[in-house]
């Protein structure tokens, strides 16, 4: 059986599920019940000066009945007390003395930081993550992401905490820049030991057209919100990588965004995170989903012959290249088992007015009988010869395994865009001619 | 025409397919992704061995599967048969809040069987064994489903078991009593090797008190748990019942499941007397087994019938007929002696008490097979003599506390068929499990708490879902099962 358990950045913790700062990481209560549930940490809340909140808060993007596909908040950091939070810190520290539990801070002035790293550190806190990615609220004050856009201003700021820090120190990044790997690169500068990634995205929802105000509505109004859940995972996968595959950021990470499963989970430590963090999900349904997070990472480690979280980490981080190293030759094309065609010819439309019109409509005879097809009803043929293998097909194909892409042989060998160029230049071939 | 074997093992096959076939991988998850993932579901509550629904339905869209069966079998050991025989339609799925939306519930039974399929063909081993031996050996008297619900949870608790099974195979009516287009016996006889996996010894072919007397169990164990089941069928007590061709539902049922389908004998015209769901389940095999007509013969009206609504529409779909109002006054022999005839009398319903005879309406109905399915003895005959001191209800049930399982006797526990008057084999699993757990409270002083399931956890009054409560809310067609204590005997004449 795997071990599970993760040293990240010098942060013992007994797997590496841990509930993100946000609404569930709010009190010591949420934390008992967290880490009875089966998480290995909790980011507390962001604390700072008590902030006071609207009432209307989140609003959600659902899609084709599928609910909370994306969600939107325009919650501040901690509306409790400094002492409180502190406090309650050092409660579930003593009762849960192997579980990781990570203070998530967001103050102003040098002396303040220098306070919030102490005390984190007095209650016992783990490690202390930096919130530098709020996008909404604090960034009007000069906090949040009006620090994390910023890498100057990043790497001032980790040098302040830097000063007085026994602990490891995470800085939150946010999503909303260009490069992310230039802030997380000023993070490492200032003295960060690790970087945790993606804080929210900046939003709009929807907008309400009878009212025409956007969710959520605050009396008429609306405000620019952070995005979080499944829709956002794809843009944090990216990034995750970004930062992992980047020698000058050379961090530990901490995977956030869009996490719900352990499959979600399993692909952010494949890109290269050691802990991952889950927000979103928790708020769904609850704590209860990490039994399914452990069970499941546990029996893929072990189906895999891996025997720590630690063999997955970064797997995958190197099969992500610059797209000029790609072999142009490498060639694909589509191919329909007509067992399974229940002839629904939406391969047919979305090749036809949507790609490289190569999948032909043609009579059924003497190509098998998927389930329900009507007898004599045209069903579709794929042109080998003019697919260029883009997959929308497949993608589109509502049933599994009935496209499936096929790699063929092309008979030469690989040739990337550099390659190509030098040949090029080099007088070696000719240019391959555009498409028709 | 004698009664004989009708059809070719080929034709019966086709007749006896499951009506209920696996879900594919990909028709599960999409069925899987219906679920709302409700926190404490009604679904979990409305399964009287109380699994995690949600949680295991919620691991099927992840491919956790073998996580998925654990969920179920950590509840429910026979989850494997529970997901193929249970009247979902009454207890999960009808409980399913889908219903309020207006849509059909969540295919709990399926999704159900699909992750113990996985389970099972794998021969993966999903529950974790004892951690430590008590050193205590409980005595678990017949190997049906409560006696297995029991076993197995006595022995995941580290107690030693002894199953003590009359029969050559253990499983009871799970194994020798669900309509065959249900279950196959294998899947029962999959479980009883599961359990026997737990580190639970099997005695097969000893029954109590003819092969080992009672006052060495007593003397030998530490606890006993009754499981015998029920009895015989119940007689007509009418001319011609002794005939070659009229059989006990119960009897000619276990005939299916221990020898060859084709070589099962059934009439070319069956008449099966009784309403309950043995009569459907024994009408609708007769018919799958080539039997060209069959007539239920039921003296009261459609609307008192105790099988559940949907058996009487397998029934219909299946082809039989339905005479109400009717009861049998005697069965006729022709000159070889082979039944020729039932002779039937009207009835007529009266306020209270059994429906009245109308002797001078008799008419007589040709058939060559009469199948009896008038409900089974209840078990007090044998339990006074194997135990005499053991307090009975004054129907031959086991008197016993409900909540724990407990006779008169302090060491003597009881579930299933024989203490609730027969009910499913879901009932008979948790009232075994329960019984278990009393047990372990009695030999060691601890209660058993757990496992936790992560979709009630932090639930008030019943934070460790026992899974005892009863069906909090059922979708309609359970309209008049909830009232009926003896669903599978049919009227009690
Ligand atoms: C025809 C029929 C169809 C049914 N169909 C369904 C269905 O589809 N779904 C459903 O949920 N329920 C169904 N049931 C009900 C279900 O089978 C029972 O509720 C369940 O099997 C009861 O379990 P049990 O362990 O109490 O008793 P049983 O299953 O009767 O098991 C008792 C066991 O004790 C053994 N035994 C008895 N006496 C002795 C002795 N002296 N010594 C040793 N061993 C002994 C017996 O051989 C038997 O193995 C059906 C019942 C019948 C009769
Ligand atoms: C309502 C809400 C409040 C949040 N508050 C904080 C916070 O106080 N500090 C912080 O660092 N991140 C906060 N976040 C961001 C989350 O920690 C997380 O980075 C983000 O939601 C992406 O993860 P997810 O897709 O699992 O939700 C908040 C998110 C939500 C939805
Ligand atoms: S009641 Fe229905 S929707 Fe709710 S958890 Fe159970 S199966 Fe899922």
């Amino acid at each position: 059986m795997a071990d599970l358990s993760v040293n990240f950045a010098g942060i013992r913790s007994p797997n590496p599920f841990w509930v993100a700062s946000g609404p569930p990481a709010n009190t010591a209560y949420q934390a008992h019940r967290a880490f009875a549930a089966g998480w290995g940490g909790v980011v507390w809340k962001t604390i700072g000066d008590p902030i006071v909140n609207v009432s209307s808060r989140y609003s959600a993007l659902n899609i084709t009945g599928a609910r909370m596909l994306g969600f939107n908040n325009i919650e501040l950091i901690s509306d409790r007390s400094v002492e409180t939070n502190f406090r309650e810190i050092a409660e579930v520290k003593k009762r849960w003395p192997n579980h990781a539990v990570i203070a998530s801070l967001m103050v102003e002035t040098r002396a303040q930081w220098h306070e919030f790293v102490r005390r984190a550190t007095d209650a016992g806190a783990d490690g202390v993550e930096l919130n530098f990615g709020c996008p909404h609220g604090m960034c009007e004050r000069g906090m949040g992401s009006a620090v994390g856009q910023q890498p100057a201003v990043t790497e001032k700021i980790v040098s302040w905490a830097r000063e007085v820090a026994t602990i490891p120190i995470i800085v939150k990044l946010t999503p909303n820049i260009t490069d992310i790997t230039s802030a997380a690169r000023a993070a490492r500068a200032g003295g960060a030991d690790a970087i945790s990634l993606i804080n929210t995205l900046s939003s709009i929802t929807q907008v309400d057209l009878d009212t025409l105000v956007p969710e959520p509505n605050v009396g008429g109004a609306s405000s620019h919100g952070g995005y979080c859940g499944p829709a956002v995972k794809p843009i944090a996968l990216n990034m995750v990588q970004a930062c992992a595959a980047d020698p000058t950021v050379g961090l530990p990470i901490s995977g956030i965004g869009g996490i719900g499963t352990w499959r979600d989970a399993a692909e952010f430590l494949a890109l290269g995170a050691t802990s991952v963090q889950v927000c979103t999900a928790i708020m769904h349904h609850g704590f209860r989903i990490v039994e399914d997070m452990l069970e499941g990472l546990q029996a893929y480690l072990d189906s895999k012959g891996m025997t720590r979280v630690g063999d997955l980490t970064g797997r995958a981080v190197p099969t992500v290249r610059k797209w000029e190293t790609l072999n142009l030759n490498y060639r694909r094309v589509a191919r329909i088992d007509y067992d399974r065609c229940i002839g629904c010819n939406l391969c047919h439309i979305a090749c036809e007015d949507g790609a490289h019109q190569c999948i032909d409509l043609v009579a059924p005879e003497g190509r098998g009988t998927g389930p329900g097809r009507l007898p004599g009803k045209p069903i579709p043929q794929v042109r080998e010869a003019d697919c260029v293998g883009c997959n929308l097909c497949s993608l589109v194909c509502p049933v599994e395994d009935c496209i499936t892409m096929i790699t063929q042989d092309p008979g030469v060998p690989e040739m990337s865009w550099t390659d190509y160029q030098e040949k090029l230049a080099r007088g070696e071939m000719p240019p391959i001619p555009p498409h028709p | 025409m004698p009664t004989g074997p009708k059809l070719d093992a080929a034709a019966i096959a086709t007749n006896m397919a499951e009506i209920h076939p696996p879900l594919s991988p990909a028709a599960a998850v999409v069925a899987a992704h219906r679920c709302l993932f409700c926190f404490d579901a009604p679904c979990i509550r409305a399964c009287p061995t109380g699994i995690d629904i949600p949680s295991f339905i919620r691991k099927i869209t992840t491919d956790n599967l073998a996580g998925a069966g654990r969920t179920i079998l950590s509840a429910n050991i026979l989850g494997a048969s529970c997901a193929r025989v249970c009247p979902t339609a009454v207890l999960c799925e009808g409980a399913c809040v889908l219903h309020s939306r207006g849509e059909s519930p969540v295919e709990i039974g399926r999704l159900q069987r699909h992750a113990t399929d996985y389970v099972f063909e794998r021969q993966l081993q999903v529950l974790p064994s004892a951690a430590t031996a008590t050193g205590f050996r409980v005595a678990v008297l017949g190997g049906g489903p409560a006696g297995l619900g029991c076993a197995a949870e006595l022995a995941q608790l580290g107690h030693g078991v002894t199953v003590f099974e009359k029969r050559p195979h253990a499983g009871g009516l799970n194994t020798h009593g669900i309509a065959y287009y249900k279950m196959k016996p294998d899947v029962s006889l999959a479980e009883v090797e599961m359990v026997a996996g737990l580190g639970v010894e099997f005695r097969r072919g000893v029954e109590v008190g003819r092969d080992i007397p009672m006052a060495n169990l007593e003397r030998d164990f530490a606890a006993l748990f009754l499981g015998f089941g029920l009895g015989g069928g119940r007689r007509l007590g009418i001319p011609g019942e002794n005939l070659p061709g009229v059989v006990e539902a119960v009897d000619w049922i276990e005939q299916l499941h221990t020898r060859p389908l084709d070589t099962v004998a059934v009439g070319e015209s069956v008449a099966v007397i009784g309403g309950g769901n043995t009569a459907l389940d024994a009408v609708n095999q007769a018919r799958r087994l080539g039997a060209r007509q069959v007539v239920v013969i039921y003296r009261r009206g459609v609307d008192d019938l105790p099988a559940y609504d949907f058996e009487r529409q397998l029934a219909l779909q299946g082809g039989a007929e339905f005479l109400f109002y009717t009861t049998p006054v005697a069965i006729l022999a022709d000159a070889a002696g082979a039944v020729s005839g039932i002779r039937l009398a009207a009835t007529r319903a009266l306020r209270t008490g059994d429906p009245e005879l109308d002797r001078n309406t008799a008419q007589v109905m040709a058939v060559d097979m009469v199948i009896k399915a008038v409900g089974q003895e209840k078990p007090g005959a044998i339990l006074r003599q194997l135990l005499p001191d053991l307090a009975l209800n004054p129907d031959g049930t086991v008197r016993h506390d409900a909540t724990t399982g407990q006779t008169n006797l302090p060491r003597v526990f009881t579930g299933g068929d024989c203490a609730n008057g027969g009910r499913e084999v879901v009932n008979a699993v948790a009232e075994g499990k329960r019984a278990a757990r009393s047990i372990h409270a009695l030999l060691t002083g601890k209660a058993v708490t757990g496992p936790v399931q992560s979709s009630r956890a932090g639930v008030t009054g019943n934070p460790w879902g026992a899974g005892f409560d009863q069906p909090i809310r059922v979708a309609p067609v359970a309209r008049k099962h909830s009232s009926k204590e003896d669903a599978h005997g049919g009227p009690v004449r």
